[in-house]
């Protein structure tokens, strides 16, 4: 394999709560805690979980929107989470953001010409205003928005443009890696399946490399290469996206699959229903973080806490139930098909 | 008789500039017991719907006409005070941000209680007792001391939980879910989804619920109305709206969805997209509302509306070309 556009090793961000009159810190949110990972060029990586898993801020800790409290993130070789601003800001043109609500994420006093300009004029990529006219028209073309609509604003844009507007300005410096954070999670079905579809063009037109953070499975799954399910701060499971699917080997994951309504009357497929909600990443459970939900969970998950560890080619889980004898493994087989109801 | 029949239901907004018809005659009923699903994107008038069935519209700018009958009465004839006796009581909603339908100044056994004791009369003591009673079928965990608590002290999925302890209180005939799982993660999502099939059975209210997802259709609905720009485009049970769908939209709808395992057969497919935009409401749409964006338009579909006919038993679309099944006389 060649080396990844993107590695992040051991990544940790602690939020301190500050309270009282003097501001003292009570206590932390251990809102990532550990996470690694790697992208290679022109991958996508899905990042799931629910609210408050921490996805989100192993994106915006990437993409360094604030500073990071230990481990490391390497953008093609180069370590960017100790850099100064100065040598940091080429590196930027490097990784590009689509949020997920396009209504709040441009400025709605600038044009689209403008908001497309605003990034290549940042790094001062075009030679003149004619080559700056004509990256922008290029932009325009490969978001599929017709080339005369740069002279309007974005209020006169329905939410899928929009996200195409945004799209677009990622594009504009011509990016190795884009972050999307549930940048497809506010739009409606039909106009869903246009972003999905264009971001996996744009990928095999330009080679990009995808971090894609989504709780929407069912896209994840259509669109990944490779999927890391996060719970409460840490990856519990990484794997090639048919074997996630196919094969989950974290209880967390399976119940996640399971609940996932598909649009399948009556299908035949067996329900885990988690208990209860997930714990407060203030203070985490100690031993393995899910023990408290699983219903798998034995003596060992509430003391000892599980390593990310390979369970076959490429699959990563954090569990003990992989030590005991196959037998003893609930998920020792091939269980997605049972949960999600595949035919 | 059905338990609730509306007829022809148009509910218009005035805007500054043109009158809005967010909903724009919409007929369907309800029979007592039954769950049916209102599907459509957003700005379909699934909502729209809802709030006008609770006289919930403010008038103006709001206008509602046709007919809204529950249990044989007319709702868009009732006095205010009449509607105030039904909201809450015969019918009730559940909304989709359980973190604003709640009040925060309020303890969640005083909430579930105030509807008891507007409704059905009880005391204090009484409709707390009650409440506790409803926490615990609503499988809140120590509901002596929850019904003490506030509503920040609670999660979103307990939160979802309490507002459905208040609708559900007074043993209503109809609830009105508006989106009740939307802002909640799928785990949670599963627990609420099971908890409403299974109050279903022990309740036995019908339920309307209004959704934007599929998934959740599949789940709980035993009959579908498709809403596409203020009107209906299709209805039908459930297994025949996923199995067989009419009207190009479901199908342009239900193709736009990635299904989840749609890795493991092993093809690569491509989404379905449905090209375009839906069309302003504020301009009369002249034919079919679809027409702009159905892969399968005519001149017939951009002159004259398709009226909604009984293709198969029990299915209806609204589309000049949907297949017509032979009914066997």
């Amino acid at each position: 394999m060649s080396t990844p556009i993107l590695e992040v090793n051991d990544l940790k961000k602690h939020f301190p709560i500050r309270a009282g009159f003097f501001g003292g810190t009570t206590g932390y949110v251990y809102a990532v805690d550990g996470v690694s990972f790697s992208i290679a060029k022109g991958e996508t990586l899905s990042l799931v979980g629910e609210s408050g898993c921490g996805k989100s801020t192993v994106g915006k800790a990437i993409l360094r929107l604030f500073d990071i409290t230990a481990g490391q993130v390497v953008l093609d070789g180069q370590r960017i989470d100790d850099m100064a601003p100065g040598t940091l800001r080429p590196m930027r043109r490097r990784m590009q953001v689509v949020f997920q609500d396009p209504f709040s994420s441009l400025n709605p006093r600038m044009r689209v010409r403008d908001l497309l300009a605003e990034p290549i004029r940042n790094f001062g990529l075009a030679k003149d205003s004619a080559d700056l006219e004509r990256r922008v028209g290029e932009l325009m073309d490969r978001v599929r928005l017709p080339r005369d609509a740069v002279n309007r604003w974005p209020h006169e844009f329905s939410g899928g443009q929009r996200q195409r507007i945004c799209i677009a300005r990622a594009l504009a410096p011509e990016p190795d890696l884009i972050i999307c954070d549930e940048a497809v999670s506010a739009l409606d079905v039909s106009v869903k399946a246009q972003i999905v579809n264009l971001l996996q063009d744009l990928q095999k037109e330009l080679g990009l490399a995808l971090l894609f953070i989504s709780h929407d499975l069912a896209i994840v799954e259509h669109m990944t290469h490779r999927v890391a399910v996060m719970y409460l701060g840490k990856i519990v499971e990484v794997a090639p996206r048919r074997q996630l699917f196919a094969a989950p080997k974290h209880p967390y994951t399976e119940a996640l699959l399971s609940a996932v309504p598909v649009p399948e009357p009556g299908a035949a497929r067996e329900r885990i229903i988690l208990k209860g909600d997930v714990p407060s990443p203030i203070k985490p459970p100690k031993g393995c973080r899910f023990h408290t939900r699983c219903p798998y969970a034995f003596d060992r998950c509430r003391q000892d806490e599980p390593e990310l560890r390979q369970t076959e080619d490429g699959h990563f889980a954090a569990c003990h139930l992989h030590d005991r004898p196959a037998a003893e493994n609930p998920l020792a087989g091939a269980r997605g098909a049972a949960v999600i109801a595949h035919h | 008789m059905a338990l609730l029949e509306v007829e022809n239901l148009q509910t218009h907004f005035r805007t500054p500039d043109g009158v809005n018809r967010a909903v724009d005659g919409l007929s369907f009923s309800v029979e007592a017991g039954e769950t049916v699903a209102i599907v459509g994107e957003s700005g379909c008038g699934k909502s729209v719907t809802s709030m006008s069935i609770l006289r919930l519209i403010p008038e103006p700018p709001g206008k509602i006409a046709g007919s809204i009958r529950f249990n044989g009465r007319d709702l868009l004839k009732l006095s205010d005070r009449e509607m105030r006796a039904v909201r809450g009581n015969e019918i009730s909603m559940i909304f989709q941000e359980p973190m604003t339908s709640l009040n925060p100044v309020l303890t969640v056994g005083r909430q579930i209680g105030e509807t008891l004791r507007l409704h059905q009369g009880m005391s204090a003591s009484q409709a707390e007792a009650r409440a506790v009673e409803m926490l615990k079928l609503v499988g809140i965990p120590e509901p002596q001391r929850r019904v003490k608590e506030y509503p920040h002290q609670l999660s979103g999925g307990m939160r979802q939980r309490v507002m459905i302890a208040i609708a559900l209180a007074c043993n209503p005939k109809l609830l009105i879910a508006d989106e009740p799982t939307t802002a909640l993660d799928v785990t949670i999502q599963a627990q609420i989804l099971d908890l409403m099939r299974d109050l279903k059975r022990t309740v036995g209210a019908a339920i309307v619920i209004i959704t934007h997802d599929l998934g959740v259709v599949a789940e709980v609905a035993e009959r579908v109305i498709v809403m596409y720009a203020g009107r209906k485009v299709e209805e039908a049970a459930v297994d025949k709206l996923f199995g067989a769908p009419r009207h190009p939209y479901t199908q342009g709808l239900l193709g736009s969805m990635p299904k989840l395992g749609s890795s493991l057969t092993g093809e690569e497919t491509r989404l379905q997209e449905i090209p375009g935009l839906v069309p302003s409401l504020k301009k009369k749409i002249e034919g079919c509302v679809f027409a702009s964006r159905c892969p399968h338009t005519t001149d017939l579909c951009r002159k004259v509306a398709p009226a909604l006919e009984e293709k198969a038993p029990g299915h209806i679309a609204a589309c000049h070309y949907a297949i017509k099944e032979a009914v066997a006389a």
